[in-house]
Parts: structure tokens; sequence; C-alpha cells
């Protein structure tokens, strides 16, 4: 295609929305904290390098103050609040959230990275939903079909990814106080801002002190969260390495566990498709929020008689797609989240090379500061090639083909992994035949990434144990009658 | 001179067949007087290899079944058993000891439990399902499925209860299973076994193995084809150490405390959303 | 040229059959992101006067006379006044009756370079005679116009008569010849779905419409942006198939410079931007006009218009 003579003039957010403190505490039994271990590292903002903050890393003994805050907001209040009232701080928070969208827009695009307008028009209206939403739960749980008058874990550890940081604490946060649990939730070390101002917001609800702790730090922070005795039950999103590790770990203290992990989605592409739709499915499935999405549409596979057509379109369209500055309300694909995220893409990509595939991307200039990669397909790519079966968690698409609708399923089948997958036809019997068959929590059937707090999200196979939203999401935080 | 009774040969039994095991060992089963029973077959590694790659093979005519012919043939299952009540109740009585009573009620109760999970089959995706009002222009609901493979290491107590409150769950919703029997009193579960043999429950749906619970498990936990296990049968020591084989390919893990609940079957089964635009 | 189909109804029957599908839900989610993108500035002003030379400057009511008509094509001229830097529209549309008046007025005002377009064909319902049909055609073919915009009988293409429809819009471009452009409106919001408008686009790019428009004006929904953009995809769809461009129309409903620029955006994303321009897009419009005046002062100034600062044909 010709260069527009339309050309977007830049059109960024402000930035004035938001006030960044220099440093941040941990936010403990309804107070800003020092950490015991003096500690504090940068965050950045991975479409700049600038550094946003320092934040403070929470040692074993950090934890330990956060779980005692918790247990004794959990024993002496929490517990003992009626349903009714504990949903209304949910509605609060809900609400407070929705006066401050813009705000929490901003500092989670700043943050992690990701466009503008899929903070505001996905990540914040999303997580808003998912308090409003389970606030309504609260006193309600008699009748969510878990056996009457189902209890509370107690006390729930929360540690949750960098790709939709705020979207996580919402969907953790939420069911756990709604189902009477308190919770201590360690963001992501890359993007811990959101959930930082979130504990702000839990002081304007003047929810009670204790009930929700929030705490910063890396991988060991979480360790020491998974290994705290007093914790009665762990829930993580992030990747089947780590929820593996979780496994084991709470092989012996018995904590209840629920797991959100990886994918490596197929998104199945009939003859009779809404080839349009499609292509729009296939660019959101793979390049919304930069492909950093547990359930992103990784693996296209796509009917042989089409293949020639649908990739012609497909390129065409990811010419269209506009990266750089996440803060531009036209900006399509942003920053990748961290240096080491953009290695692992490199790197996985690179194998794509030298196994055979074929690399494709748009003509598109990436800025010279911050971590970019340019949208990419991969053609030509089998069963075989690590493209293929490793998670990239990146903008990158490997493309197959199949010839009849068994290949597709069992293409789409054939990984360890279960979280997500698409159908694209416009035959009905087809798409139910299809939903059945594939082996995987989630099926978007001619669309795709689509979220909403009252529909259950979770894995098949590797990809975790659990659900989160809706009916189902509830059980995660209620003992089972087992 | 009285006549020689004909003693019965207690094998595995494996995809519908019943071979001894490929080691060629066997063990000593003793009654509850002490007294020698039998040389049930004692199960290897490869004995369970050979148990999952049938309840895989069989895996996906049973979950392609409808919910309603499963149902058929669970309360088949009851129907047949009731037919050898004696057999069950003798076999409890010699391994376990207590009173005919006790052993008919056992009996009894297993049997209602199989007719109780027969009625579950066509009915726990109406209980555990959902249609979901979510925002925007689309069809959302939410149906449980089986969860595939399901390794079932049954109560040790209640030799026949212990056992059908374990597999009548986990095969109701269209899971197959590999079993590891009753280590001190399996005979129960092999005469089991000969009656699922003669109903119209397909080869490889359950898969009963005797042998040595602390040989075998640790097989089923650590096996990538295995997608859930049944540890009410182990102590909690072992319990900790077949959770953590199993972690290796995220088994769904359960323990449990009662016979007859629905949970038993939802622990192992997966929610699976489907999403469709509603649009003209 | 490419000839996809041999002009029988079973080779367009055979052709239309290999159309893919257009997902309702999928196509309003696509036009409404677009919806969102935000442009400012340079591109804003650019935009503006792109959207003032695509209006077609249109009045088509039972009331129209002489001196209505006169009216707009001095506005269609020089659409303000007191600033000669704003470019003039696309064309004036009118009745049939009127195209002798629009043409001299036009002429008169200096505005021999913009064209006149008919509604015929028994516009807007489409329910007439063929014969009807034709004679209303060469009539403003006779009294000057050099743009025909002809309406579909939706009443046929609902019926699955879709040959005839083919015929209808094959007649019609063959009166035309060289003389004039061809738009086909489809009147979208009668055939109500999106297959249906996908469909009809075909057919009329295929019986040899050089546009191809949404709507009448006199029945709603009309141009919303999920039908201009399954109109694009066709047009643009059609170009990969044969090397030709056909153009669109968008009219109804686009009152506002917001409105005009998502359009825009449209065009520029989903055909692509060499349909940006008054050959290959026209914005059907009336009020729309001063919109895109007082947004211009706006750009100008730096301060907010009012209408009696902008004329009020």
């Amino acid at each position: 295609m010709d260069k527009s003579p339309f050309e977007y003039a830049p059109a960024p957010e402000s930035r004035a929305l938001v006030s960044i403190k220099p440093q941040y505490g941990l936010f403990i039994n309804g107070a800003w904290v020092e950490p015991k271990s003096k500690t504090k590292f940068a965050t950045i903002n991975p479409a700049t390098e600038e550094v946003l903050s320092k934040i403070s890393q929470a040692s074993d003994s950090d934890v330990d103050r956060a779980v005692k805050a918790a247990r004794a907001a959990y024993t002496k209040t929490w517990s003992k609040m009626p349903a009714k009232e504990r949903g209304k701080y949910l509605f609060r928070i809900a609400r407070i959230m929705q006066e401050r969208a813009r705000e929490f827009a901003v500092l989670e695009t700043l943050d992690n990275g990701k466009p503008i307008r899929e903070s505001r028009d996905v990540d914040v209206p999303l997580a808003a939903a998912h308090f409003f939403y389970h606030a309504g739960w609260a006193d309600k749980l008699d009748y969510a079909g878990l056996g009457s008058n189902p209890k509370p874990h107690g006390v729930v550890g929360q540690i949750i990814p960098w790709n939709f940081p705020l979207l996580m604490l919402a969907w953790k946060i939420a069911p756990a106080l709604a189902t009477g649990n308190t919770v201590l939730l360690k963001p992501a070390e890359t993007t811990p801002l959101t959930a930082l101002l979130f504990a702000e917001v839990c002081q304007q609800a003047e929810l009670p002190a204790g009930v929700v702790n929030i705490i910063t730090g890396d991988g060991a922070t979480g360790a020491a969260m998974v290994n705290h005795p007093d914790i009665d039950k762990i829930a993580f999103t992030g990747s089947t390495e780590v929820g593996k590790l979780i496994a084991r770990s709470i092989a012996i203290s018995g904590k209840s566990a629920t797991l959100e992990l990886g994918g490596k989605a197929a998104n199945i592409v009939f003859e009779d498709a809404p080839i349009d739709e499609a292509i729009e499915g296939i660019v959101n499935g793979i390049f919304f929020n930069q492909g950093h999405v547990c359930c992103a549409g990784s693996r296209l596979i796509v009917q042989e008689n089409i293949y020639d057509e649908l990739l012609e379109k497909l390129k065409r369209r990811m010419s269209l797609i506009r990266v750089g500055d996440p803060l531009d309300k036209n900006t399509d694909l942003g920053a990748i989240n961290s240096a080491a995220q953009l290695a692992k893409i490199k790197e996985l990509s690179i194998s794509g090379d030298t196994e055979g595939a074929f690399r494709w991307s748009p003509d598109c200039s990436l800025p010279s500061k911050g971590f970019w990669f340019a949208p990419t397909i991969f053609t030509g790519v089998t069963q075989s090639h690590r493209i293929a079966r490793e998670e990239i968690f990146g903008p990158v698409l490997s493309i197959l083909t199949f010839r009849t609708p068994q290949e597709a399923i069992e293409k789409a089948n054939n990984t360890p992994f279960g979280l997500s997958a698409g159908v694209w036809s416009e035959k009905g019997s087809r798409i139910l035949w299809a939903s059945k068959a594939l082996k995987a929590g989630v099926i978007w059937a001619n669309t795709f990434n689509k979220f909403d707090p009252a529909s259950p999200f979770g894995g098949y196979k590797e990809s975790g144990w659990g659900r989160e939203g809706g009916r189902h999401g509830l059980s995660a935080y209620l003992k089972g009658a087992k | 001179m009285s006549r020689i009774d004909v003693k019965k040969t207690y094998k595995l039994f494996i995809g519908g067949q019943f071979p001894r095991s490929e080691s060629g060992r066997s063990y000593e089963i003793t009654g509850a007087d002490g007294k020698f029973i039998a040389n049930p077959a004692l199960a290897s590694r490869k004995d369970l290899r050979d148990a999952v790659t049938a309840a895989k093979s069989a895996l996906p005519g049973w979950s392609g079944a409808t919910a309603f012919n499963r149902g058929q043939i669970l309360y088949r299952i009851a129907e047949i058993m009731e037919g050898r009540r004696d057999q069950f109740v003798a076999e409890i009585l010699a391994l376990e000891g207590g009173t005919t009573k006790a052993a008919t009620a056992q009996v009894t109760e297993a049997i209602d439990l199989w007719v109780w999970y027969a009625g579950w089959c066509d009915k726990i995706s109406t209980i555990a399902g959902a249609t979901n009002p979510i925002a925007g222009p689309y069809y959302n609901f939410t149906i449980p499925e089986e969860l595939g493979v399901v390794g079932v290491i049954a109560e040790q107590k209640e030799s026949l209860l212990g056992l059908i409150a374990a597999i009548a769950p986990v095969i109701s919703t269209g899971n197959t299973a590999v079993v590891i029997a009753s280590e001190k009193r399996p005979l129960p579960a092999i005469t089991l076994s000969e009656a699922l043999a003669t109903s119209d429950l397909p080869a490889g749906v359950l898969n009963i193995l005797t042998g040595k619970v602390s040989e075998l498990a640790p097989w089923l936990a650590s096996h990538m084809e295995i997608d859930g296990l049944d540890v009410t049968g182990v102590n909690s020591k072992i319990e900790s150490e077949l959770r953590i084989a199993g972690a290796e390919n995220l088994k769904r893990i359960h323990r449990f405390n009662k016979a007859q609940s629905p949970e038993r079957m939802l622990a192992f089964m997966e929610a699976k959303t489907v999403w469709h635009p509603i649009g003209v | 040229m490419v000839t996809l189909v041999d002009g029988s109804e079973a080779s367009l029957l055979q052709y239309l059959a290999k159309l893919s599908g257009v997902d309702k839900v999928g196509a309003d989610q696509r036009a409404a992101m677009l919806g969102t993108r935000s442009i400012k500035t340079s591109s804003k002003s650019w935009a503006i006067d792109m959207a003032i030379r695509m209006v077609d400057l249109t009045t088509l009511e039972g009331a129209d006379s002489e001196g209505k008509v006169r009216a707009i094509c001095a506005k269609a001229v020089r659409p303000d006044p007191n600033d000669f830097t704003v470019p003039s529209v696309g064309a004036v549309c009118v009745y049939n009756d009127l195209v002798k008046i629009a043409r001299k007025n036009l002429d008169l005002n200096g505005g021999s370079h913009i064209p006149v377009a008919a509604v015929t064909t028994a516009f807007p319902s489409g329910r007439a005679s063929m014969k009807v049909k034709i004679q209303d055609t060469r009539d403003a073919l006779t009294d000057g116009a050099t743009e025909i915009d002809m309406v579909i009988d939706r009443g046929a293409f609902l019926s699955g008569k879709l040959g005839l429809v083919f015929d209808e819009i094959k007649a019609i471009k063959e009166i035309c010849g060289e003389r004039a452009h061809l738009k086909v409106i489809l009147e979208t919001g009668e055939l109500v779905t999106y297959d249906n408008v996908r469909k009809a686009s075909f057919i009329a790019m295929l019986a040899g419409a050089d546009f191809i428009k949404t709507s009448t004006g006199k029945v709603t929904p009309a141009a919303t942006p999920p039908v201009v953009l399954v109109m694009l995809e066709a047009v643009r769809d059609y170009y990969l198939q044969t090397g030709i461009r056909i153009g669109v129309k968008a009219a109804g409903g686009i009152r506002t410079t917001k409105d005009a620029i998502k359009q825009l955006v449209l065009v520029n994303e989903v055909a692509g931007p060499e349909w940006l321009n008054p050959q290959l897009f026209r914005i059907g419009a009336s009020a729309l006009l001063n919109d895109l005046l007082m947004q211009r002062m706006k750009a100008d100034t730096g301060y907010y218009s009012g209408s009696n600062y902008v004329t009020l044909d």
C-alpha cells in the first residue's frame, strides 16, 4: 500500500493525570511502611527506560508482617462482618476505580508499556467491573451452588504477573474479598505502580486495615509467601514453570492453590470463516497487549484452501498496526514489558529462523529507546518447531495449515497447554463440534480475547488449576465439601 | 471324600482383558483370620503403563458417549453386581472379617452408589454448568467436561465400598481410570472387574491393578498421561510425595471424605467456557 | 479487465456463493475501534479539507425549488464566502428535474468543475417500471448530470431475484456510458444484514457501478460506520481481484466533523489510502458542511465558531 497522506498527528494522553511518588513503601495493615530489607529497586517505563519510581523489596519478615496483619484483620474484622457490608466495600472500591479510571490507565501504560487505548478501554473498565460483579456475590454465596454457608479459606496470598497488572489484581482481590478472605498481594516487580495506587483506593474506600495488603518484591518475596505457614491459600498467575514450583512447594503444607498459567492457543480458521472478522480476531488474538497474554492466539491453524488469501489479507492488515508511544491514543502495539522479555522473544524468534520457518514483519520503524519488537508472523511452521510449542509471550504468530477438521483439532490439542482456543466458521454445527473437541478452558468462537467478570477463565492440562470469574471462580476462594 | 474346591486365579483387569502381571509376580493374600486366601497378581510399573495406555485409548469413546448412555451402563453395573451379592459378601467377610450383616450392608451400599452416580450422568452438567450474562453481544456458557485419565488409589479399609465410591464418580462424567485396588483386600476389586467385563462398560474405561501401593503409586503420580489422581487410599506422607511427583504435569490431586458427593465428580472435571457472538 | 461473471444469473449466483460471510459483532467492533482514532492538529486540518472536497452537497426534498438549488450551488463553489482557501465540494446532488438549474447556477458561480449528480430510477423507493427508470436517467443525462445516483430494487434483492437487480444496474450503466459516473445506492437500512450489504455491493460492482453508495438518506439507519466498513472491504476485495478501484459514497446520518473524520479513518484503514480522494470516496450530506466549516474556523482562529458565522444554505 502507498504511504497514506492521512498521517495521524501525535495524540498523546496527558501524563499530568498521575502523580508518581519518587519511592514507595509496602502497604501493610492499612498503612505505608518501609521494608525491613531497606532495599529498593527501580520500576521503569519500558517505552523509554525512564525510571518511574523506587519500589520496596519485601523480605521474609515483611511477608510475615503482612500475613499477621491479614490474619488479624480476618479474625477480628472481616470474618465477623455481615456479608452485605463486606459487599458494600467492594462496591465502593469499584466506584472509586471508575472515578479514577483515567489515572489508572495512564499509570498502567507508563509502567507496563501497553497502549493507552487498551489500558483505557479494556484493563481498567474490566478491573472495575470485576469488583462490581463480585461485590454482589458477597451476600449471596449460599446460592452459588457450593453447598450451604460455604467458608472462606482465611488468609490468601496472591501473586500476579506483569501483563495485566491492575486487571489481574482485580481478578484476584475481588473474589477473595467477596468470599470473606483477607489478602496479601504481590504485583510483578516490573509493574507495581497500579497495585500501589490501588492501595490508595482501599484507603479512600475506608476498607478495614489489613484486609488488603500490597507487598512488592521479586520472586524471593513470592517464594516467602508460598512457604509461609499461616497463608491458607495461594492464588498465582504466571508461568507454568513457576506454577509447578508452587505445586511442589505446597505439596507438604497442604495449602490449596489456584494456578493460572501459560498457554499456546490455537486459533483455527475454517474455509467458511467470516474472513475479515477472522483477520481482526487473529490480529487481536496475537497482537493485543503485545502478545503478552497467556491466552494469546499464538498458533494460527488455517485450512489450506484459504491459506493464500488469508495470508495476503493478514499481511495487509498487519501493515496498518501502529507501533510506538504507548501513551498515544492511536497506538495499537506498545512496548515489550522488559529487557528480559524482549530477549526471550528474540531468542525464540531466532529459533524460528534457524528451524526453517519464514519470518515476516511489516515495515515499521521502532523507537530507539525502550524495548520493542515488530509484529511478526512465521509461516511454514510445523508442530515440531519450538515456536509452535513454547509460549513466546510476545507479538509473534506461528502459522500452520490443516486439510480436514479432524487434523485441525489434533494439531490444536497437541500441546501440554490448554488455556484457550479460537474457532472461525459460519457453520453452527461445526463451531459446536470444534468447541467440544478442543481441550481448552476458554473457547472463543468467531471472536477472540474477550473477557468478562461473569465468564469463568482458566485452563485445562498444564495451563493451571481452577477458574477465575463467574460462579465457578468463587469456588477457588471457598472451602469445598469434598 | 468331600469335593475339592476349584480355586480362582485372581488376575489384573487391563483393557477389558485379564492378564497376569507381565512380571510374572504374585503376592499372598491372607484373610481376617490370617489364613492364606489367594495369590493375586503383583502388578508392575509396566502393567501400570499398559493400563494407562488402555485407559487413554478408551477415553474418546467413553467421553464421547452420551451422558444418557453412560448412565445406562453404570446402572447395568449395579444390576450385575446385584446378581453377585453373595460372592462379594463372602469375599468381604473373608478379607475384612466382621459380621455378615455388615458385609451385606457394604455390598448394598456399594450397589446403591452405582445407582446414585448412574443417575447423575445426565444431570451434573446442568447443575455445574452455567449460562453467563456477560456485558456484550455474546452467548457465553460454561459446561463441565471430563478431565481425562484419572488414577485412583482406592480406600484401603472398606475394600468394595471404598473402591466404588472412588471409581463410580470418576467414570460417570466420562473419565477413564487406572485403579490400584486395596493392597491387602483386593478380591472384591477383582470380582468387580469380572462383573464389569460382562457389563456394557467398554474395555479400558476401568483398569484395575492389584499389588503394592508403595510400588505403583509413584508411577501413577508421575505418569504424564494421567490427568488426575484420587489419593484417598494413601496416608498424608505418601500423598505429599505423590503431589510432588504429580506437579510435573499439574495433575489435579484430591482426597475425599464422603462416598456420595457431587464433589467427587466435579473434582475430576474441567469447566469449559464458550463464547459466540450474537448478531444477524 | 478481468471478467468475474458472464452476465448470466447462474454465473452471478456462483460468484456470490463464494463470498465470505460477515460477522456482525466483529464488524461492529472493528468499526467502533477505528472510531476511537484520535485525529488532532495538522491531520485534523487535512481531514477537514478533504472531507469538504468529498461532500456531495445534497438537497432531495419535495419542497426543493429553483431558489433552494441556486443557494446550494453557490455554497458548493465557495462554502465559506469569507475564506477563499476553503475548497469546493465534490458535487451537487439533486432530483433530475432540477439538474438543469443546478448546472446553470454552478457554472454562473464559477463552479463549472463541480459535477451535478442526479438521483434517478424512481428514487428513493425504486418502485417504477424499468421504462420509467431508464427515462428518468436519460432525462438527467440530457440535462447535464455527469453523475447518476440510482437505487437498486431492494424488493427484488430481498426476494432473491438477484439477476434482476444486476440487470437493472447493467442497463442503467449502459445508458450512462462514458457520459456519467454511476453510483449505485444499496439502501443498506432496508437490506438490514451485513451479509446482504456485502452481497449487494458485489452485485453492483459486477454490474458496472463506478461507486457503491450506502443510502438514499430517507431510511435509517443509513451510513453507519460498520456498514461503510463492510462496503469498503468489498471495494478493497474487488480491487484485489480485478485491479479496478470502485468508489464508495456514505450518505445519510453524517452530520458532524467527528462523524466525517471517522469515515475518513475507515477509508484509510480499510480500503486504503488510495481511496482518500473525491474520485473514490464521497460523503452525501447537507448539514455536515457547516460543521466542517466551523471546525475549520476553530483550527484557524483557536476559538469555537458559532452558527451565525456560517451561511444557512
